[in-house]
C-alpha cells in the first residue's frame, strides 16, 4: 500500500479517480486549484485505488496524502 | 480630497493604493479574508476589516460587505484595484447609490467596454481603428463562413462577450472554421453565458501596446505615451516597458490620439488603458480598454514623472485634472518585471508557500512594489504576484542593467520564483535587440 502526497497546495477542483480504478503512470488523478490555476495532478505509479481521502472544494497542502493506492 | 478611502483589495496593488492615500494625508481603511490576515495591506492600513473566508468569491468579491464596511468606516470612496471588483459596472453603481465615490471611471464607460461587439461598434463610430471584423454578432456558422471569404484567412473567432484570452480560437481555413466555431460557441455559453460570436482577421506576430489616458470628470483627457506588454505567458504579461522599441515619436502621436479619442467616445473619466494590437508594418488597432489601473503602470510614472494613482485620487474627489498634454515627455527608459510566485523550471506551475528569505535590493533607478514580506505565507487562494521590480535608465540599456542587477541581487528562499526568467530573458539577445512579440517566450526557448 502506498500513500500518494499531494505536491502543492491548493483547493480540489475535481477528483478524477474513486475506490477500485486501476491508475497507470501519467493519469490525472486530481485537479487542483492553486493561484487561479488549475493544475492537473498525474500518478507516477500503478496500482489501484484503495482509497480517495479528499473531496470536491478541500483544502489541501503541500505533502497531504490525498490517495492510498494498492 | 477624500479623509478616508477603503481599498478593496489586497497584495501589491493595495499596498500601492495605501502608500498614494498616505502621501497625499488620506486615512486607509484594508478588507481582508481569512487567508490575509497577516498580509501587508492590512498591517499598512490606518484600519482593517475582516470580510468573509478565502474564496473571492465570499470576500474581496462581496459588494454589499464590502460597501457595508465602508459605511461603517467612514470611507468616502473606495479604491478598487485592478481585477476582483475593479472593472464590475454594477459595484460602480452600487456605490454611487450609497454615496460612495468609486475611484474610476462612471458606470456607464465601463459598460460599454464589458462587451466586445458594442464596444468594436463605438470605436468603429469614433473613427478609431479596429482589427477588421464583423461588428454585429450572433452569426450562424454559414453567415460566418461567408464573413471569413471576405476578410481573408487566417481569422479568429472570439466570444461577443468575452475577455482574458478565452473562448477565442485561430482558423486557418474553412475546416478549421467550423471546428473553431463549434468550440468557441460552447465555451462562450459556458463561460460568458451567451454564445454569440464574432470574426476578426488574424494578425501575425502582433505585438501589445497600449496607451495610457487620464481624464477628468470635465472631459479633459490626455495620453502618457505607450506602454509595451507583448511578453506574456499564458495570455498573462509578464515584462512590459516604456517606451517601446516599435514606436516613434509619430506613431506615439497617432495612438495617443486614437486612445483620447476612444475615451472620449465613451465619455471616460478617471485613469484608463487603451489595448492596441499592433501588427509588423505598424498598423494598429483597438483591441479592448481596460478602465481601470493597469498592473505596469509603474513604467508610465517612472517615464513621465506623473503618478497616476495620486491622479485617480485627486480626479475622483472632483480635481480638475491640471496636466496638459504638451507637458507630458519621456524621460528615459523603464522596464517592470513582475515576480511571480511560480516555477520557471516547471512551465511556470505555481508555488505557493512560506517565504523564508525576502531580500531585494535598494539601488539608483530602480523601484519595487512589494506585497510580501520575510515569513509571510503566500496563499495559494489567489493570483501569483509577489512585487513587480521597476528599473529606470536614461537609455533602454542602462533600464536593462539595472534591472539585471537588481534581480541578480534579489534572494528569496521557501517558495520558487521567477527572478530566474527575468534574467535569463533580459540578457538574451532577443530582448536587447527589442524583438519583443508574443511568441517572445517560445522564440527564447528555441535561442538559448
Amino acid at each position: 500500500m502506498a500513500e500518494v502526497a499531494c505536491p502543492m497546495a491548493g483547493v480540489v477542483a475535481e477528483v478524477k479517480v474513486q475506490p477500485g480504478d486501476s491508475i497507470e503512470p501519467g493519469q490525472e488523478l486530481l485537479i487542483l486549484e492553486s493561484m487561479k490555476m488549475m493544475i492537473p495532478f498525474q500518478s507516477e505509479t500503478n496500482g489501484v485505488v484503495k482509497e480517495v481521502k479528499v473531496n470536491v472544494g478541500d483544502f489541501v497542502n503541500e505533502g497531504d496524502v490525498v490517495l492510498i493506492v494498492e | 480630497m477624500f479623509d478616508k478611502v477603503l481599498i478593496a483589495n489586497r497584495g501589491e496593488i493595495a499596498v500601492r493604493v495605501i502608500r498614494a492615500c498616505q502621501k497625499l494625508g488620506v486615512k486607509t481603511v484594508a478588507v481582508y479574508s481569512d487567508a490575509d490576515k497577516e498580509a501587508l495591506h492590512v498591517q499598512m492600513a490606518d484600519e482593517s476589516y475582516h470580510i468573509g473566508p478565502p474564496p473571492v468569491a465570499q470576500s474581496y468579491l462581496n459588494m454589499e460587505k464590502i460597501i457595508q464596511v465602508a459605511l461603517e468606516s467612514g470611507a468616502q470612496a473606495i479604491h478598487p484595484g485592478y481585477g476582483l471588483l475593479a472593472e464590475n459596472a454594477a459595484f460602480a453603481r452600487k456605490c454611487q447609490e450609497k454615496g460612495l465615490v468609486f475611484i474610476g471611471p462612471n458606470p456607464e464607460p465601463i459598460e460599454a467596454m464589458g462587451f466586445k461587439v458594442k464596444a468594436r461598434q463605438i470605436m468603429q463610430a469614433a473613427g478609431v481603428p479596429i482589427v477588421p471584423g464583423n461588428v454585429e454578432e450572433a452569426l450562424d456558422l454559414e453567415q460566418t463562413k461567408g464573413f471569413a471569404q471576405e476578410i481573408g484567412y487566417p481569422v479568429m473567432v472570439k466570444a461577443s462577450a468575452g475577455g482574458g484570452g478565452i473562448g477565442m480560437q485561430i482558423a486557418r481555413n474553412e475546416k478549421e472554421l467550423e471546428q473553431a466555431f463549434k468550440m468557441c460557441e460552447t465555451r462562450a455559453k459556458a463561460y460568458f453565458g451567451n454564445p454569440s460570436l464574432y470574426l476578426e482577421r488574424y494578425i501575425e506576430e502582433p505585438r501589445h501596446i497600449e496607451i495610457q489616458v487620464l481624464a477628468d470628470n470635465t472631459g479633459h483627457t490626455i495620453y502618457l505615451n505607450e506602454r509595451e506588454c507583448s511578453i506574456q505567458r499564458r495570455h498573462q504579461k509578464v515584462i512590459e516597458e516604456a517606451p517601446s522599441t516599435f514606436v516613434d515619436q509619430e506613431m506615439r502621436q497617432k495612438m495617443g490620439t486614437a486612445a483620447v479619442k476612444a475615451a472620449r467616445a465613451i465619455g471616460y473619466n478617471n485613469a484608463g488603458t487603451v489595448e492596441f494590437l499592433v501588427d509588423p508594418e505598424k498598423h494598429f488597432y483597438f483591441l479592448e480598454m481596460n478602465t481601470r489601473i493597469q498592473v505596469e503602470h509603474p513604467v508610465t510614472e517612472m517615464t513621465t514623472g506623473v503618478d497616476l494613482v495620486e491622479w485617480q485620487l485627486r480626479i475622483a474627489s472632483g480635481e480638475p485634472l491640471t496636466l496638459k498634454q504638451e507637458e507630458i515627455g519621456i524621460n528615459g527608459h523603464a522596464i517592470e518585471c513582475r515576480i511571480y510566485a511560480e516555477d520557471p523550471d516547471k512551465n511556470f506551475m505555481p508555488s505557493p508557500g512560506k517565504i523564508t528569505k525576502w531580500q531585494v535590493p535598494e539601488l539608483e533607478g530602480f523601484r519595487a512594489d512589494v506585497g510580501v514580506y520575510e515569513g509571510y505565507t503566500v496563499s495559494p487562494y489567489y493570483d501569483p504576484l509577489l512585487a513587480k521590480f521597476i528599473s529606470w535608465g536614461k537609455n533602454r540599456d542602462q533600464a536593462i542593467d539595472r534591472m539585471i542587477q537588481a534581480l541578480e541581487s534579489t534572494v528569496v528562499d521557501g517558495i520558487k520564483t521567477n527572478v530566474s526568467f527575468h534574467i535569463t530573458a533580459l540578457k538574451s539577445k532577443l530582448f536587447r535587440g527589442g524583438r519583443t512579440t508574443t511568441n517572445f517566450i517560445d522564440q527564447l526557448k528555441k535561442e538559448e
